[in-house]
């Protein structure tokens, strides 16, 4: 296990890092720019203006803005539009021919959690117990995980780091909001309790593992009561948080026993914290939805592969969806062979809000960056373009109610942007510059490295 | 083995009715078999006004491609349309060859892994391929045309692979590629050494558990093998010689199959991550004077490419897998780049029923990570993967005389937006996007009263005496059975995590 961790920790040099920002790209960029704005690129450096001009903008926020300026100045977008001036000192960056987009955000993963799936000393999303609301994902989230600058490179500007998802775990904890950039997590947290992820409760008689390994074929009906018991925990757990919240505002402060677990749910009753609710299947769905209508708690659905069986009813209670995969097979032989790349279009039409996410696991970044490969794939089966692309940016930010914060080109929002070589949902388009938290952030990472170093052996 | 399950495997999926799906899987073969069925073999096809990616000889513009008896006859610009062909429009859209997957393990009724043993030679896939497997339809469906489904990777030496073409609706003997090269699986690392696996209580652990035992294993079986050669030699020349009286030695079907290695009669197919392990199975192999036909995975093979160059291997890797485990820590997608600039002949591979819906796609982004051509990320997916498994002759381009194995897209199969529109195989349209979509509504009404007919035989008066439970009455299996264990279906799997079955990894 030691080699392991010296394995992956093997320190390089930092210096060759930005040197090699962006050699591979086959397009006459303007290099001097380039290697004048990398001497000044750091992981997060003092807050720098800077200017995008002339470039096509996707501001998400109404049209794309063709031959427009972005400026950037402490950290926020100061002003966006077709005839905004650049102010004085500001880096420029020439924008002509290339495009902007908000940075995309994948909103359900392990970012930082997860370094090799394998290898459970990298691994620290799967605590024991079945509650635990008081863990809060960014307090793990390894900074130096190499998978962000994977994700970054590749347009990520930001991601819900989420605990505990899958396996017997109820309450999985806190999923925190992060920055892709920064030394600590103080600089990269945009918000620490994003949501309280909960694995539904499953009907599953058996089956699952390999090569007959798994569990063995169980009656429905004992299933189901283990179902409904779980169900009616995960509902007590929320009924003492309220008690506590009673008890906590009312009672002398001297006879109050602090109890982290019910602290941790209280923003969650008051419906300050939304569930992120992993649930697959319609049945599980429309449970989640009984329940926390009932409950009163704010909802989203994290999965959703049979989301569609039940899309009225997620547009009736106004519950949004953070998709797991379009890059899936279809949940029964049955289905139709398509069903998971048109599912996302179908929601959209029923005016269901929908996110792309790739739920972490064993590739990370790699699936990370996959969300724009996703949110196209949908686009070639009927979702709207500009609603794809707010699928991996507005929507999911306004589902943890960041809306406000980001997702968009507009004044005032945190300036997390990629400038791309073209169509930033296709899959040959080059990321050029990435901004995360108003800095320019290096594109550098282990994967370019490793080729730089292989490609040049004699 | 099922990679599918590193992006799958995290969610528990909803509820199945079993046995409906049996049932609705035998009705959609029906269904989709239908079109195959409507088609000769002898038939003349012409496919017009297509933007044609040949691979081997550019791109035509508004071109057309002749098709008879199966093979393709003519590619060009104006070909006449001879009397009674078929006649398909592809104004607007884009044709490339079928595309292939040089690692697969869709259509394998039961388990694919046979791991008691660190050689299983004597098994093969040929012998457990099933035809029903929805899989097949759905690879299809994203313009797969070809696969070779391998044996899994628990064991050094690993079981005979199968070849086939995914002509679905055939039974599992007309989904063999035939006249395609016979291969095997050797497996290199962390799956053979069981690293990552826990076996069940009470079970001894098996050797090899470190990479020095894994070349000890491979040494020790083709030393055996050698041998084994010798003797059938000897006896084989004293026959020709036309003497008489003669006891054959004893055929051993382990040994047989290593002995075909040696002689050059079947393809070396070896599952693999780290630089070292690599360039150790080259040595062995050119200590027993046999080639590694395709490397796989080879996720570190861009730290030897000289080295796999040098013996003449081919790779077969992820576009960009990476991390799910310490020998997969190395990868990078740049990997297919570094390995074709020095000179090896790479494909990329699927491994999984999901991604294999998508090469495509997989071969585009290699134009982004190392900045290949189109046509070179093409053949990533087409003709490299038809050369490892010494079937370039017959597929891979789109060339006359070549099987008119080919995909029509609405749009260049590299955008993200592309969708395939038409799988053809030897002429024969096996996917058509258009009737499958026409033939939903039927499928949907079949379904409702199949469930109906359920629902009533599950009332108590209705069932005969001794009816199981459960099983539909009158419930017909699909040809080679309907229930398969977890394994072939990644989505139906237990959530993994961390420490969990990491057996089920490529």
């Amino acid at each position: 296990m030691n080699d392991a961790i010296q394995f992956f920790r093997t320190p390089r040099p930092l210096c060759l890092r930005d040197l090699c920002v962006d050699y591979f790209s086959s397009f006459a960029a303007p290099r001097l720019v380039l290697f004048a704005a990398l001497f000044a690129l750091a992981m997060p450096a003092a807050a720098q203006t800077y200017a995008i001009t002339g470039a096509r903008i996707y501001t998400l926020a109404g049209p794309p803005i063709e031959g427009g300026t972005v400026v950037i100045k402490d950290g926020k977008i100061a002003a966006v539009g077709k005839n905004v001036s650049v102010p004085g000192g500001a880096r420029v960056i020439d924008g002509k021919g290339l495009e902007v987009y908000p940075g995309f955000f994948d909103s359900v993963s392990e970012m930082g959690l997860v370094e090799i799936d394998a290898v459970p000393a990298t691994v620290d999303t799967q605590e024991l117990g079945e509650y635990n609301p008081q863990l809060v994902a960014a307090t793990a989230v390894h900074p130096a995980s190499e998978h962000i600058p994977v994700a970054r490179a590749n347009g990520v500007t930001h991601a819900v780091s989420v605990p505990g998802m899958g396996g017997s775990v109820i309450i999985g904890g806190q999923a925190s909001a992060i920055h892709l950039n920064g030394w600590v997590m103080d600089e990269m947290a945009i918000r620490r309790a994003a949501a309280m992820t909960v694995n539904w409760p499953t009907l599953q008689t058996g089956g699952g593992g390999f090569g007959g390994f798994g569990a063995p074929r169980r009656p429905f009906t004992e299933v189901k009561q283990e179902y409904e018991k779980r169900v009616a925990a995960l509902g007590e757990w929320l009924d003492r948080a309220r008690h506590y919240a009673q008890a906590r505002e009312k009672g002398s402060a001297d006879k109050f026993e602090r109890d982290l677990k019910l602290e941790a749910l209280v923003p969650v009753i008051k419906g300050e914290l939304p569930l992120l609710v992993l649930a697959n299947s319609d049945r599980d769905i429309k449970n989640a939805i009984e329940f926390c209508e009932k409950q009163k708690v704010k909802l989203i659905i994290a999965g959703g592969r049979q989301a569609w069986k039940v899309k009225d009813l997620l547009k009736q209670k106004n519950v949004p969806v953070i998709l797991r995969s379009t890059q899936s097979l279809p949940v029964e032989e049955d289905d139709p062979y398509d069903k998971p790349y048109t599912q996302p279009g179908e929601l959209h039409a029923a005016g269901v809000k929908i996110a792309f996410a790739t739920f972490g696991g064993d590739n990370s970044a790699v699936g990370s960056y996959a969300v724009a490969n996703e949110a196209g794939n949908a686009v070639a089966y009927g979702l709207p373009r500009e609603e794809a692309l707010k699928a991996i940016t507005l929507y999911p930010a306004q589902m943890y109610g960041l809306g406000d914060k980001l997702g968009s080109i507009e004044a005032g929002k945190i300036a997390n942007l990629v400038v791309t070589t073209g169509d930033a949902l296709e899959l040959r388009t080059q990321i050029r510059y990435v901004f995360v938290n108003g800095v320019q952030a290096s594109t550098d990472n282990k994967h370019k490295q490793l080729y730089e170093k292989y490609r040049a052996r004699p | 083995m099922r990679a599918t399950v590193n992006r799958e495997g995290k969610l528990e999926k909803g509820f199945i009715p079993r046995n409906l799906c049996v049932l609705c899987v035998s009705v959609a073969i029906l269904l989709f078999a239908s079109p195959v069925l409507a088609q000769q073999a002898g038939n003349v096809t012409v496919i017009q006004n297509a933007t044609i990616l040949t691979v081997t000889k550019g791109t035509i513009e508004k071109g057309s491609i002749l098709i008879r008896g199966g093979k393709i006859a003519e590619v060009g610009k104006n070909i006449a349309v001879p009397a009674g062909a078929t006649v398909i429009d592809a104004t607007g859209m884009y044709v490339t060859p079928g595309l292939i997957d040089c690692h697969s393990h869709i259509a394998g009724e039961g388990g694919i892994n046979e791991g008691s043993l660190s050689v299983t030679s004597m098994v093969s896939i040929e012998d457990i391929i099933n035809p029903a497997d929805i899989n097949i339809y759905r690879d299809l469906s994203g313009g797969l045309t070809a696969a070779n489904v391998l044996h899994g990777s628990a064991n050094a030496i690993g079981g005979q692979n199968a070849v086939i073409k995914l002509r679905w609706g055939k039974d599992a003997r007309g989904l063999l590629f035939e006249g395609a090269p016979p291969g095997i699986k050797f497996a290199l690392g962390e799956n053979p050494k069981r690293s990552n696996f826990t076996p069940p209580p009470g079970t001894p652990r098996r050797y090899p558990a470190t990479r020095l035992g894994v070349e000890d294993v491979i040494r020790q079986a083709f030393a055996e093998a050698r041998e084994y050669k010798k003797e059938w030699d000897a006896y084989e020349k004293r026959r020709a010689a036309g003497e008489s009286g003669l006891l054959a030695p004893r055929k051993d079907l382990r040994l047989e199959a290593l002995k075909q290695i040696l002689e050059g009669k079947r393809l070396v197919h070896a599952h693999c991550y780290r630089a070292d392990e690599i360039v150790m199975l080259i040595k062995v192999a050119e200590e027993f004077g046999f080639k590694i036909a395709t490397f796989q995975h080879v996720l570190e093979g861009y730290k030897v490419a000289k080295e796999i160059a040098r013996h003449g291997a081919g790779a077969s890797t992820f576009s960009d897998w990476w991390a799910y485990k310490v020998e997969a820590y190395d990868a990078t997608p740049y990997n297919a780049a570094i390995m074709a600039q020095k000179g090896v002949v790479v494909s990329i591979n699927s491994d999984s029923a999901e991604e294999a819906r998508h090469l495509n796609q997989e071969a585009a982004k290699m134009m982004k990570f190392g900045g290949m051509s189109e046509t070179e990320a093409l053949k990533l997916v087409t003709l490299n993967p038809a050369m490892q498994l010494g079937v370039a002759s017959r597929v891979g381009s789109v060339e006359a005389v070549k099987d008119a194995d080919l995909v029509i897209w609405d749009k260049h199969p590299f955008s993200v937006y592309a969708v395939a529109q038409k799988s053809l195989i030897d002429g024969i349209v096996y996917f058509d996007r258009k009737k499958d979509i026409e033939l939903r509504a039927e499928l949907e009404k079949e379904k409702k009263a199949l469930l109906e007919k359920e629902k009533k035989a599950a009332e108590p008066p209705a069932r005969p005496a001794g009816a199981g439970p459960g099983r539909p009455p009158g419930g017909q299996r699909p040809p080679g059975g309907g229930q398969r264990p977890p394994e072939n279906k990644p989505e139906e799997t237990k959530p993994v995590v961390g420490s969990g079955p990491v057996e089920v990894r490529p």
